[in-house]
């Protein structure tokens, strides 16, 4: 049970993981951004709470400087030298905001705020109810204290992770408790298939078995066709089993990798399928080269009974298929109901079909895409609405019999 | 060609620099003859009162608009100078200057006296 659960969480389609992926980045920017504001709201409240404890003694520097300047007021000119002091620095303006005097490291002044913060020191702005040597504005500036802003980041940085960890443990946990369904619903049809499978194989191979033994020749053409008819059936359902029985059970075995022969393999399929070409009337076109590569051939065969079966049954009656074989790429092309261009890149996802009439599961296309990816080969779809189909498969430098 | 030019431009700003200094000369000469022949002999210099109305008035457009309006139309009510000095001296007489003379006088008494030259 845990093996098949294991399973059915992996074979998540890729829309749904990506939509996974959205929600996540999404979530993850939104926690992100509200941190970030908690954060600066957090500063600036430390802040202001810094400015606050500041305040008072830049009060007191303010207090001393005006005494200062009023001496000097009084003893000017015969004291000219502005008072200075070690623990901060200053500088006087006028009525009209020019420079009287500063001792300021940045001459760039605010005269909207009482206190604020300018390249690594606070400044202090305070009036003078009377203008010592014509000043209004005192300014007082310390050096800011460094070990304030270290702490508080230091808080912010350390809470924020915190709770970033917190937060994205609750949003893996919110996923996965709205991603349980959709999970229940896969494991139960993946469950669903390979109890059926079980139950198929040993109807199928008998009703295939006497089909072949049966003398056609010693039979009337009426129950000839009948026969006929049987054993597309029986193929059918036989395709669908062998796809079945890889999805659930061959896929995850070894691979036996081996020299197949493509234009041998692809003439044996067409023989296999022509009996149900045949029941819509429609022809295969074969223009085979000999090529060679290097595959399962279990895999390989379902690559190919996959995609001849698509065009079959998306074929239209009486239509054609054209099957091209070379060195390095085969081609199935068929001419059928097409896709509408925004749903090629979801052929290849499980349980998806464009024609419900039709039968069948939707994993063809997607056995074929993972063993596609396995060998990492290239698959390539066009395809017209009401046109028909083209998909390449090309055999990359390696699977390729070079010789 | 450059020398000349330099030359032409020398001159020119020593000119210009001529023309500066004997327009503040004459700006000067206003503000001597009609101001200090008088307040040499009071006890409170001119400098004191400058000092006086700069804390009263700060800025310097501010301080020259202010001491043009009180020597236009002097009054007590308007005047920077103690009580004590009002009672022994009263308010002086209304200016016989134009507006011209009065502003290069205070343009003068502002330029001779303001704080800015002489903090360091």
């Amino acid at each position: 049970m845990s093996v098949s659960k294991n399973k059915a969480t992996n074979l998540l389609r890729s829309s749904e993981k990506s939509s996974l992926r959205r929600f996540l980045v999404l979530y993850f920017i939104l926690v992100v951004m509200i941190l970030s504001l908690l954060g600066i709201f957090y500063y600036q409240s430390k802040e202001k709470l810094m400015y606050f404890n500041q305040r008072a003694t830049l009060l007191t520097y303010a207090h001393e400087q005006i005494q200062q300047l009023r001496q000097l007021h009084q003893e000017f000119p015969q004291k000219t030298a502005y008072p200075r002091s070690s623990e901060f620095r200053s500088a006087i303006y006028d009525i009209e905001r020019l420079k009287i005097f500063s001792t300021l490291k940045n001459q760039d002044i605010n005269f909207d705020k009482e206190i604020y913060k300018k390249n690594n020191t606070i400044r202090f702005m305070t009036y003078l109810d009377d203008y010592y040597l014509g000043a209004k504005y005192l300014f007082i500036e310390i050096d800011e204290d460094k070990e304030w802003y270290s702490s508080v980041m230091m808080e912010i940085f350390t809470f924020g992770t915190i709770i970033l960890i917190v937060l994205a443990v609750f949003g893996i946990f919110f996923v996965n408790l709205f991603l349980r369904p959709m999970k229940n619903s896969i494991m139960l049809l993946d469950n669903f298939i390979k109890d059926t499978t079980h139950e198929l194989n040993t109807p199928i191979s008998a009703i295939l078995a006497n089909v072949e033994m049966m003398d056609l020749d010693i039979m009337a053409e009426k129950n000839r066709k009948k026969l006929s008819r049987i054993n597309i059936a029986a193929k059918t359902v036989s395709h669908l089993y062998q796809d079945l029985t890889y999805l659930t059970l061959d896929q995850n075995r070894k691979s036996n990798d081996e020299w197949i022969d493509l234009k041998k393999l692809i003439e044996d399929r067409v023989e296999y399928f022509a009996i149900l070409a045949g029941s819509k009337k429609v022809t295969f076109e074969l223009d085979l080269n000999y090529s060679t590569i290097f595959i399962d051939g279990v895999k390989i065969a379902r690559v190919i009974d996959n995609l001849i079966s698509n065009a079959i049954k998306y074929n239209k009656r009486g239509g054609k298929i054209e099957i091209t074989l070379r060195k390095d790429y085969f081609i199935v092309k068929d001419s059928g109901i097409g896709i509408e261009a925004e749903q090629v890149n979801d052929i290849f996802e499980r349980y998806t079909r464009f024609n419900s009439s039709e039968g069948g599961f939707g994993i063809g296309l997607n056995i074929v895409k993972s063993i596609i990816e396995e060998y990492s080969l290239k698959i390539s779809v066009s395809s017209v609405l009401k046109e028909g189909t083209s998909i390449r498969v090309d055999f990359l430098k390696g699977t390729v019999d070079d010789k | 060609m450059i020398n000349k030019i330099a030359l032409v431009l020398l001159l020119t700003l020593s000119l210009t620099g001529k023309e500066l200094e004997v327009e503040l000369e004459k700006k000067y000469n206003v503000y001597k003859q009609h101001c200090l022949p008088c307040h040499e002999h009071l006890p409170y210099s001119l400098e004191k009162i400058y000092m006086l109305y700069l804390k009263t008035f700060s800025g310097e457009l501010t301080f020259k608009a202010s001491l043009k309006a009180f020597l236009k139309e002097p009054m007590e009510e308007t005047s920077v100078m103690p009580d004590e000095w009002i009672e022994n001296f009263s308010v002086k007489e209304k200016t016989i200057l134009t507006d011209k003379e009065l502003d290069e006088a205070i343009d003068s008494y502002w330029e001779l006296y303001d704080v800015r030259n002489k903090l360091h």
